[in-house]
């Protein structure tokens, strides 16, 4: 229980799965030894060796990399140092587990007789344990890429369910239904086509930006209900870019800050625009408001955070998200969205 | 005695504040209801002007949110009137909800059920007819309002130097030497023992980023440096005079955070 103290919460899952692995690997890596370097002892010998290697490899590098985490400079998710640090492990680290693997082993099953001596044996085991440690890092890269994206994501589905905007508009729907029905039967259908959106988008990685430029007009619409000649819109997105690709409902926090901290705060109101245009292999989206402008802490702001997080997973630096002020007489905020193209495969003429 | 209580509803969406108002109109037909104000600055300007016995304040609305404006209003409300009840309504608040769930204050949720407000009216009317001397009831208000959390601020990091600019030049004035900041419209006043600047930042940006053991808020549109007040001496309207080292004038301090001025 002491070890579990050592370790950060949720490793030790992950741990035994690796072990586990790696002595299930003991074996044919017993059979290979006896192939590649003649002269070993019997086929029990040569396992007790191979088990013994594991279990140590494993514990220098595996637990090590949990255990001195805080040198080694490994961070989580997926607790694998950075280049300094995964140089030190499969330096010193991983022959340092060999070479104990094979002490073990010769201490449990008799000193090797095998052609090429301890050298050899010592060569075949890093090669190996090291190419095991590689598969391992990757899968392990691999698996906590995946689910940064899949939390970011949710995270981005969340916010879109904002409870405060589905309940103001909930109550506006309800004092429209006794004062004026069909202005409440066209709110309503609104309120679906945005939740229809809302929820499609939670199962759609990315949509055109026409799909994109429907969700937000009825979010925009039902806003306009609430916020009444307060709130107006303007669009400007070529036709040619309509079906280009791009992260289900992106734009969702650029737009909801542009009205919750830009437009509503302003008695008097303002417009919100968006545009896109192409430059180069480049998508630029723009969303700006006439709102109050920037507070303080305007970067830190949620929804901001979470939209430059999304796409540095899925992008890396090849996209970029900026806030600013609009810079004109007419004031509020500017945020620029420059992402790689992604036009949909043409599909080919029958 | 006055004729009928009046209340006065601030909400920013025209068509929740009509419908706030046809319920209240359904349930309490003998409460008037003053126009209703569209943001937080308004609803203060209306609620001391008008004086209503009851207030129904969004929690967010433009320019002052509906805490601030009910901090507002029981900070500058006359103290021999007794100050209106605060009912907040809000759409999902977790932060307003966890501050209500311990206090006697009431507040509904959006949509509002028919139900809901009549218990709420009910509660209302109870509270109306053996309303207590306005002092103590202002007390009252005071310490309800005060047990409100402020929002958190978010990672803003603490300011060493203020950077005030007059026309070409920047001055520099260390935090330390500050004896105090005042809200000046869209401006924050930066005082020290010798001189004055003007920053473009609110007051509510501010300060976050300030030591909250040294710097202390003792009027919504006030913050002083704990160290250089020399003394306090409390009004027997709640309020308390605030004298400097280093600088002439007297500050006032209100009712709000008078409890800073209390002698150990």
């Amino acid at each position: 229980m002491r070890l579990r103290t050592w370790l950060p919460p949720g490793a030790a899952r992950g741990l035994g799965r690796r072990l586990l692995l790696a002595l299930a690997l003991a074996p044919p890596t017993a059979w290979l030894a006896q192939a590649v370097l003649p002269g070993a002892a019997g086929y029990g010998t040569a396992l007790t060796r191979s088990l013994a290697i594991s279990l140590c490899a494993w514990a220098a590098v595996d637990l090590g990399r949990f255990l001195l985490r805080g040198s080694l400079g490994a961070a989580p998710p997926h607790y694998w140092p950075p280049p300094r640090g995964a140089a030190l492990l499969l330096g010193l680290g991983l022959p340092a587990g060999v070479l104990a693997g094979i002490a073990l082993g010769e201490l449990l099953a008799g000193p090797s007789a095998v052609a090429g001596g301890a050298g050899a044996v010592a060569a075949f085991a890093l090669a190996v344990a090291g190419a095991m440690t590689v598969v391992f890092y990757s899968r392990g890269r691999q698996e906590a890429l995946a689910r940064q994206v899949e939390a970011a994501r949710l995270a981005a589905l969340k916010a879109q369910l904002d409870p405060h905007m589905l309940f103001n508009t909930l109550a506006t729907l309800r004092a429209l239904i006794a004062t004026d029905p069909p202005r409440a039967t066209a709110m309503l259908d609104r309120l679906v086509g945005f939740l229809r959106a809302t929820l499609g988008a939670s199962r759609a990685e990315t949509h055109s930006l026409a799909a994109e430029r429907a969700w937000i007009e009825d979010y925009l619409a039902l806003m306009q209900i609430r916020l009444g000649a307060r709130l107006t819109a303007r669009w400007d997105i070529p036709t040619a870019l309509e079906p280009v690709q791009l992260p289900a409902l992106l734009l969702q926090p650029a737009v909801e800050n542009a009205i919750r901290h830009g437009i509503e705060p302003k008695p008097e109101g303002g417009r919100i625009e968006i545009s896109a245009r192409r430059e180069g292999g480049e998508l630029l989206i723009r969303v700006r408001d006439t709102g109050v402008g920037l507070p303080a802490a305007a970067q830190d702001r949620f929804g901001l955070v979470q939209l430059r997080e999304r796409l540095r997973l899925l992008h890396g630096s090849a996209a970029s998200v900026a806030l600013a002020a609009a810079g004109d007489a007419e004031g509020g905020a500017l945020v620029t969205l420059r992402l790689p193209m992604a036009l949909p495969v043409a599909p080919s003429a029958p | 005695m006055s004729p009928g209580p009046r209340a006065l509803i601030a909400e920013d969406e025209p068509l929740l504040a009509a419908a706030l108002a046809a319920g209240l109109a359904a349930c309490w037909p003998g409460l008037a209801l003053l126009p209703p104000a569209p943001d937080g600055a308004a609803v203060l300007a209306a609620a001391l002007a008008h004086r209503p016995d009851v207030c129904f304040l969004d929690i967010r609305m433009p320019r002052l949110d509906g805490l601030a404006a009910a901090h507002a209003i029981i900070e500058d409300w006359p103290h021999d009137v007794p100050p209106p009840l605060m009912v907040f309504v809000t759409a999902h608040d977790e932060y307003a909800l966890r501050a209500f769930e311990a206090q006697a204050l009431d507040y509904l949720l959006k949509p509002v059920e028919h139900g809901r407000l009549a218990a709420c009216v009910a509660r209302l009317m109870r509270q109306l007819g053996d309303r207590r001397e306005p002092a103590a009831a202002l007390d009252d208000a005071v310490a309800q309002l005060r047990a409100v959390p402020a929002p958190a601020a978010v990672g803003a990091p603490r300011l060493h130097v203020i950077r005030a600019q007059a026309s070409e030049v920047v001055h520099l004035v260390p935090v330390e030497e500050v004896l105090y900041f005042a809200a000046a419209d869209k401006y924050v006043r930066v005082v020290t023992a010798e001189r004055e600047h003007l920053i473009r930042l609110s007051l509510r940006d501010l300060l976050p980023r300030l030591d909250p053991q040294r710097f202390w808020q003792v009027h919504r549109g006030l913050v002083v440096q704990a160290r250089h007040i020399l003394a306090a001496r409390r009004e027997e309207t709640g309020r308390v005079l605030l004298t400097l080292r280093g600088r002439p004038e007297t500050l006032v301090a209100s009712r709000m955070f008078a409890h800073l001025f209390r002698g150990m």
